[in-house]
């Protein structure tokens, strides 16, 4: 199951060329980026792990993409996003946060259903992946 | 086209950022013109080659290989306009001189002129220097110069004073796992952005020798030649010219010989030099005006007189 997590995710995986415009964007309005990855691609898993610092005093988009090729060298089978962060006040907030690699075997979730008390459910969402430990879901 | 091309792996599509910036264009058929002129108008080259012509005395050397590399990617660009592509020129370079010559300058306006013709995306400068590339401990370099590389990439590095890079004296420096790293990035990120380092001749050449692959990375070894005391003086008219200023005819004699006596001290920096002088002549300029007069017109307020290039400006060391 693909999962769409961030703008963009409903659209075919973007190629660099349009990476580095979005990327470009960004940077022309003054949101310094960073590269983030992880392999626990629950929805409610909002802190990714930092692929180096975030990148501030960027001209070009040449830097990010240089970064995201690495993380993606160094974690083929991961979710790497992108994100970019708008600091200026009243905003300060994440601006734009895409995927820009994911495995290539997504398992999906799976809908666990908790009854409890007055037959009342709860429901979890339970992705496959994290069966099995960090570091070792999504092998190829 | 993905580019997954991390340090060590090889980048086979071009960057095809220069055609889509007018819609990627059929391959001209074989048979058809285009006008150079118009061509070289709408790139907007001549403005900043007359610009170098205007604000920088001297130089033919310079200016030359300037030209030279204008046309080449001018040149090139057409060719692809025509489907018949050849690889990116590989315009990593070398300035050598003495100081106040004219090499941080002449980088700016490279970083600017190349981005007029398309080869870089944005072509700004990021100047620096050991300080900003080398680590003080294990571990602390290669992050350090990987970040000031992704700060550079779309414009231009310049590296000033290279050779500290390099301490034949201490075999565990630091030093060489920046100039590894870099010559890395100079190989394989040539599409995001051009290397100037920048020097003394003599050190330079020092440099070189114990890294001969950083020497043969380099295609434009430009040396930046002294200035001659008529291009001195045109400089301080230019400098003044900016500041708003002007010499009176007695102090362009004055001046002129201060200068003659002052390029054969120790120290002399070529138009840092020039600079420094025309500094003191304002601040005497200015002192001398509250000292004499009551009354003053815009005239005064403008012009430098004798006196001020006088006093101990002979036996000043700057």
């Amino acid at each position: 199951m693909r999962i769409t997590q961030g703008t963009f995710s409903y659209l075919p995986e973007l190629t660099d060329d349009e990476i580095r415009l979005q990327v470009r964007y960004a940077l022309n309005h003054g949101w310094p980026l960073s590269v983030e990855f992880t392999d626990d691609p629950h929805p409610r898993n909002h802190y990714w792990d930092m692929w180096g610092l975030p990148m501030f005093d960027l001209k070009d988009a040449a830097g990010v993409l240089y970064e995201v090729n690495e993380c993606r060298h160094a974690y083929p089978n991961h979710y790497i996003r992108v994100n970019a962060y708008d600091a200026s006040l009243g905003r300060q907030t994440t601006a734009l946060s895409f995927i820009v690699n994911r495995p290539a075997e997504e398992p999906g979730f799976r809908l666990d259903r908790h009854e409890t008390t007055d037959r009342r459910l709860r429901y979890t969402t339970h992705p496959y992946a994290i069966e099995r430990p960090k570091g070792d879901r999504y092998r190829a | 086209m993905r580019r997954r091309g991390a340090f060590g792996m090889a980048q086979p599509d071009r960057d095809p950022e220069w055609s889509t910036e007018d819609g990627q264009e059929e391959a001209l058929p074989a048979d058809a013109t285009v006008d150079l002129a118009a061509e070289r108008k709408a790139a907007g080259i001549d403005e900043v080659l007359a610009s170098v012509d205007r604000e920088l005395v001297g130089l033919a050397a310079v200016k030359t290989r300037i030209r030279e590399i204008a046309a080449l990617l001018l040149v090139d660009r057409l060719r692809e306009r025509f489907g018949v592509s050849s690889s990116r020129p590989n315009l990593h370079m070398c300035f050598t001189g003495n100081p106040g010559t004219g090499k941080t300058t002449v980088a700016m306006r490279m970083g600017e002129l190349l981005h007029r013709v398309g080869y870089l995306e944005q072509g700004h400068l990021v100047s620096v220097t050991r300080d900003d590339l080398v680590g003080q401990y294990v571990g602390h370099t290669a992050p350090k110069t990987k970040e000031v590389l992704k700060r550079a990439m779309g414009g231009v590095l310049f590296i000033d004073e290279a050779y500290y890079l390099y301490r034949a004296e201490n075999e565990r420096d630091y030093g060489q796992e920046a100039i590894e790293i870099l010559l890395q990035v100079m190989e394989n990120q040539r599409d995001d952005l051009v290397v100037i380092l920048a020097g003394y001749t003599d050190r330079m050449d020092g440099f070189f020798t114990s890294n001969p692959g950083m020497s043969s990375r380099i295609a434009h070894h430009i040396d930046f030649p002294d200035y001659h005391l008529d291009e001195l003086v045109k400089i301080a008219h230019l400098m003044l010219r900016q500041e708003r200023y002007q010499l009176s005819c007695d102090a362009e004699e004055t001046f002129r010989a201060h200068l003659q006596h002052r390029m054969h001290q120790p120290r002399f920096a070529n138009a840092r030099s020039v600079r420094n002088a025309m500094e003191r002549a304002r601040l005497r300029h200015a002192s001398r005006l509250l000292d004499e007069t009551n009354l003053c017109d815009r005239e005064d307020l403008t012009r430098l007189e004798p006196a001020d290039f006088g006093g101990n400006l002979t036996g000043a060391q700057e």
